[in-house]
């Protein structure tokens, strides 16, 4: 994965926004943090998980990330709790736990 | 050479975006707009033109299409009016928002109901506020030079603002003039190929129309208000390299006999002509009255225009339509600019020629004595409106 790059909006005066508000940079959004609003988060139980990648494949925001081993884990920084990949999950392996302060 | 031809104002038009050599035309016909794109259609079909014609089946798709069209750095026209214009209202701020060079011409024609298809200037004052740089007409030859002249500025580098040419229904749109053809190595001259930065490509991927949320928008509003103001510095190079080449020179505002006038009579569009008549007469029997034509409308040339009622006591602003519930809209504009002016010069509105209705020399007449007498004595009327039969007192 590329190097995450934190740029927010506050970074921005309206001296140095682009004409149009044009992005120029290709595959920018992995570098913005759009993970920091959910109120639940994906735990998966890796002794359930048969590695069918269902979540992965349904993932709307493409934040379900393949590993090495074969199994799947969520991207945080990107995730938005929708929870889609918990309700597709055959094995029921994955949680949708409460997003708390830490 | 450049050669004189007869041509109606719509056709100059034509022959404008034509000598530009256009890439895409979308436009919808509409009332009095319609010599416009049947022209331009006639000339794509006849091989005339090489460009792309689409026809649209609304004026929302008639801009939408020039939005694709513009973002893949094609040279892209349309053209409206009245309804139309209402029509494509959202995608005007879509495409001076997203500083796509797009050029349109308008025949102005007010707005229903009751439904009436002859001219004011309803429609162009719905659209002011939408970013979008506007000039207005008042010749045949001044549409074709405009028109041209709008392609150079809304693609120059430093502007990419669409631009608005102004011709008025009917009086203007309909009117056949002598107009001057330049050589087309003139036009080439003067309008270089457009390069937009930003065109799409797949081998070099950008994304426009994204997301502007609260912590971002107002930046991407002052960044493109900043844009629009700072393009007058290019509308009047423009201008002078137009002068330069074709030998007519235009600027913001045209003063017309208005040295040592104390009243200024302030007008935009075709009919100007007419009130310039008035001016004549009135001077050749010793008035002292001058007037002001507003050529560009937005960005609104603030120090140009004060500079041209300079020293005069009385500024009447003649205006072809009303915000409902205010009075005309390019009154209160005047009236604002010229607030911090020292000496402040009494300024009054009157409105007339709505919905085509002929503003005819004596009609203009009444405009300056009706203007001086309530620069003198103020209103007793709601609004004053030329020709208007019935009382209008005040509430």
């Amino acid at each position: 994965m590329a190097e995450k790059k934190i740029k927010t909006a506050y970074d921005f005066t309206w001296k140095n926004m682009q004409v149009g508000n044009i992005v120029t940079d290709a595959g920018s959004a992995i570098l913005r943090r759009t993970g920091d609003w959910k109120s639940e988060r994906p735990v998966v139980d890796k002794e359930q998980c048969i590695k069918c990648g269902l979540c992965w494949l349904y993932c709307p925001d493409g934040a379900m990330t393949p590993l090495e081993d074969g199994y799947y884990e969520p991207d945080l920084f990107h995730c938005k709790g929708c929870g889609i990949c918990a309700k597709v999950c055959p094995k029921k392996c994955i949680t949708m736990i409460e997003e708390v302060e830490e | 050479m450049s050669k004189r031809v007869a041509l109606e104002a719509s056709h100059a038009v034509a022959e404008a975006v034509k000598m530009a050599d256009v890439d895409v035309i979308s436009a919808y016909p509409i009332t009095p707009q319609t010599h416009i794109p049947e022209r331009l259609a006639e000339m794509v079909a006849n091989g005339d033109l090489n460009a792309s014609y689409i026809p649209v089946e609304s004026e929302h798709s008639a801009l939408s299409a020039c939005l694709g069209s513009a973002a893949v750095g094609a040279r892209s026209f349309t053209t409206t009016a009245s309804q139309g214009l209402e029509l494509m209202h959202e995608v005007l701020y879509v495409a001076s928002s997203m500083r796509y060079p797009i050029v349109m011409v308008l025949c102005n024609r007010t707005i229903s109901a009751p439904i009436n298809i002859w001219g004011d200037h309803s429609d162009v004052m719905a659209v002011r506020d939408t970013g979008w740089i506007s000039v207005f007409c008042e010749s045949s030859q001044e549409a074709f030079d405009l028109t041209v002249w709008a392609f150079r500025v809304a693609e120059d580098p430093e502007v990419l603002i669409p631009v608005l040419v102004n011709l008025d229904g009917f009086t203007l749109s309909h009117v056949t003039e002598s107009v001057l053809l330049p050589e087309q190595s003139q036009v080439d001259k003067f309008l270089p190929p457009l390069k937009y930065p930003f065109a799409l490509d797949p081998d070099k991927p950008t994304t426009h129309g994204g997301l502007g949320p609260p912590d971002i928008f107002t930046e991407a509003k002052v960044a493109q208000e900043v844009a629009l103001r700072k393009s007058k510095t290019m509308i009047l190079k423009g201008w002078k390299e137009f002068g330069d080449i074709f030998g007519r020179y235009y600027s913001p505002v045209e003063s017309y006999k208005t040295d040592g006038a104390k009243t200024i009579l302030v007008t935009m569009g075709s009919y100007s002509d007419t009130a310039k008549m008035v001016i004549d007469d009135r001077q050749a029997k010793g008035e002292s009255v001058g007037l002001v034509r507003l050529r560009l409308w937005r960005p609104f040339p603030f120090n140009e225009f004060c500079q041209a009622v300079k020293g005069a006591e009385t500024v009447i602003v003649f205006d072809r339509c009303f915000s409902a519930g205010m009075g005309g809209p390019v009154w209160s504009e005047v009236r604002s600019a010229l607030y911090d002016v020292e000496p402040r010069p009494k300024v009054v509105g009157l409105v007339g020629g709505l919905g085509g209705r002929d503003m005819r020399e004596g009609d203009f007449g009444y405009v300056i004595d009706r203007g001086r007498e309530i620069a003198k004595n103020g209103s007793d009327r709601m609004m004053e409106v030329v020709g208007v039969r019935g009382e209008m007192i005040k509430a």
